[in-house]
């Protein structure tokens, strides 16, 4: 099969000989890539801070996700032990992160830090993952993780719930923006995953109606400090 | 009964003339365009947000080896590795030896329609593997022994009672009525087999050539611990998913979500750029990504379907077929159902064999209406009709057309013709013509009228 590649690409180079018609379109592209063109296009994500933060309440609300904003990292400690108290969590996994690892230290449970040598089993027996995130899209109502900055790949899948603790200046407008500031934060050393979470896991396979925690998560907290 | 068209004219009339499912599936669709009007009602430009989806497509589309090699560059400086099938048959062949050479025993899948293409499943299972499918329409279709209904919805056809009597002979579980019951049956019996499968396979719905990252669009998290757990993630992806920019995500996940499903994102949007870096706690230790090409650069040759290569997969266009709504997802013996399905069908498949497919349609437009990326699905139908007669015409496509040119060029024929036809037509109607009478089984044809058109101009004022 090593002459596949250079088959299939000549195969390419040679449909690509008879040019296709550019799309005829209403608008013309004004320069800028098509994302950058497109902005004004898409739904709005927020002139403002106060206009984001405005967006994503309204966001995560209709996405059945819960937002608690708080003043600080020590009453972001306390909505973290209010919310283990009230759902009688018995064992909590989390990663090394200065807004985490404060937060979940404090708590009365069975605490469990992810590490580079961790049991998916275990993790699995958690009943919620805390991590912290890359950044807040206002526009979609989107947490993104990455594998890098969230405690790898399961931490904020394979419990039962996920708490993210965040601060303000972490959301963005608008999917545009975050691409370009992970581009700018990471450069080429992209994390393996970077997975963008919009509400708590969701299926409607059944009859088209609506089932929250299909595999993921069931529920979905987003505790915005600041 | 054994080629493609006899079974889908069987199929198709069977299931046009089951009332009470095509009002299930209308209901099932209900939701779905309620919620889409509200998705796409926060676009500001929704009409240009099209335009600019179709470009970012268009071209990489257009500069299709060059935006591959690049992706592939990018790819494999990140430590994935990437393996070229021009067949189903190369692609199943790679697959089953990433996975011998793992010496793995189990295999989880997310939901991949280019894996329902290749039929990897069959192969897998041959070769002795356990292959399990965890989205949860996907897991119900395998339990069925069914081909998904749709390529979005799996089972939007299979009713809850049906899914609970399925999951009491095959899981042992009680009879329940509650979807939500259901759904959590599924992942209870599902999340061992994640924890314990040695390969995880997935598609891609885009491959970025900018960062050599592929993208997976779902909702349930499936996806994300078919990537997460398993010691090896294998990925397979028809060459055309590649687009040039990250950025260009912004523009098409949102897209997706709406035309899709109704949503303003689906529930996980993840790129994945390589195996588990140094520094990460978890993901696979290999991370292998197969391009298929699979008649793709057939469809390519043909500059005016070319943009047919621009699909997303979003399902939008099957959501609002007359025909699918009427006939379901199964009667097309198909991969991919619907406009796009008979679209594509015939250039992956053979014209000859799938042309039927062409006429399964109104040519309402409401798929090119509701299509994301902007591809000309109706009018496409039309040229591969075109298409079919012009290389492979049918003995009766060349009589009729023969003798109707023969007849339409000399008047006096054709009005001598007319009043044959208008005099026998009620003797005609009790004789069972080929082609005429599946035509008039189901429809009434108007008494002829006392005069020609012709005569009739003649007599009125302007003769």
């Amino acid at each position: 099969m090593a002459n596949a590649r250079s088959e299939i690409l000549s195969r390419i180079r040679e449909a690509l000989k008879v040019v296709a018609p550019k799309p005829h379109f209403k608008s013309e592209p004004i320069g800028g890539s098509v994302a950058q063109n497109a902005k004004p296009w898409l739904p709005d994500g927020g002139a403002t801070v106060a206009a984001r933060l405005a967006l994503l309440t309204e966001n995560l609300a209709k996405l059945k996700a819960n937002l608690i904003r708080v003043p600080d990292a020590v009453a972001a400690q306390q909505v973290l032990q209010g919310i283990a108290r009230d759902k009688n969590w018995k064992k909590v996994a989390y990663h090394s992160h200065p807004l985490v690892a404060p937060a979940v230290e404090a708590l009365t449970c069975e605490k469990w830090e992810v590490t580079s040598s961790f049991n998916k089993q275990k993790l699995e027996g958690c009943d919620a993952g805390v991590t912290s995130c890359e950044a807040i899209v206002a526009q979609l109502g989107s947490i993104l993780v990455s594998s890098a900055s969230s405690g790898g790949r399961s931490l904020s899948i394979l419990p039962h719930v996920h708490v993210v603790i965040a601060t303000v200046d972490q959301v963005t407008a608008d999917l545009e923006g975050c691409f370009s500031d992970m581009l700018g934060r990471h450069g080429q050393k992209l994390p393996s995953m970077l997975s963008f979470i919009t509400g708590p896991s969701r299926t409607g396979d059944i009859e088209r109606i609506l089932v929250l925690g299909a595999h993921g998560p069931k529920e979905l907290y987003v505790i915005l400090v600041g | 009964m054994s080629n493609a068209k006899d079974i889908f004219l069987k199929e198709a009339t069977t299931a046009a003339a089951d009332g009470p499912q095509r009002i299930f599936i209308n209901k099932a669709l209900g939701g779905y365009y309620a919620n889409r009007d509200i998705q796409k009602a926060r676009f500001r430009d929704w009409e240009r947000a099209r335009d600019a989806a179709s470009l970012a497509k268009w071209e990489a589309v257009n500069d299709l080896a060059n935006t591959l090699e690049a992706f592939v560059a990018k790819f494999e400086s990140n430590g994935g590795k990437v393996h070229w099938a021009r067949n189903a048959a190369e692609a199943r062949e790679i697959i089953l030896q990433l996975i011998a050479a793992a010496n793995a025993k189990a295999v989880v899948k997310s939901k991949c329609m280019t894996t329902e293409e290749i039929h990897l499943n069959d192969a897998l299972e041959k070769a002795g593997y356990s292959v399990v499918e965890s989205d949860l329409g996907e897991f119900i279709q395998q339990l069925r022994g069914e081909a998904p209904y749709h390529f979005v919805f799996p089972c939007m056809h299979v009713k809850r009672e049906e899914i609970s009597a399925l999951f009491t002979k095959h899981l042992g579980t009680a009879a329940t009525n509650s979807p939500e019951e259901l759904t959590m049956i599924a992942r209870r019996h599902l999340r061992q087999l994640y924890v314990d499968a040695d390969v995880g396979i997935t598609g891609a719905n885009f491959l970025v050539a900018e960062t050599g990252q592929i993208s997976i669009t779902e909702n349930e998290g499936n996806a994300r611990l078919t990537a997460a757990l398993p010691r090896i993630h294998i990925a397979l992806s028809g060459i055309e998913k590649v687009v040039k920019k990250l950025d260009d995500l912004s523009v098409l996940l949102p897209m997706l979500a709406t035309a899709g499903a109704g949503q303003p994102m689906t529930c996980y949007n993840t790129l994945y750029s390589g195996p588990r870096k140094p520094g990460e706690c978890d993901g696979p230790e290999e991370f292998h990504l197969v391009l298929l090409d699979n008649a793709r650069t057939q469809l390519l040759a043909d500059p005016e379907q070319r943009d047919a290569l621009h699909c997303i997969r979003c399902g939008a266009c099957l959501n609002v077929c007359p025909i699918f709504k009427n006939i379901g997802g199964l009667a097309y013996g198909t991969t991919y159902q619907g406009p796009i399905g008979s679209v594509i069908t015939p250039h992956l498949r053979g014209l000859k064999q799938w042309n039927h497919l062409s006429g399964a349609s109104s040519l309402c437009g409401a798929c090119t209406d509701a299509c994301p990326v902007r591809i000309d699905l109706h009018h496409h139908l039309l040229h591969n009709r075109r298409n079919a007669n012009q290389t492979s015409p049918t003995w009766f496509d060349r009589l009729f057309h023969r003798g109707f040119n023969f007849v339409i060029s000399r008047p006096r024929l054709f009005a001598f013709g007319g009043r044959v036809f208008r005099f026998t037509l009620p003797v005609l109607k009790k004789i069972p013509l080929p082609y005429l009478s599946a035509w008039l089984k189901t429809r009434d044809l108007p008494p002829a009228p006392a005069q020609s058109f012709r005569q009739q101009w003649k007599d009125s004022s302007h003769g």
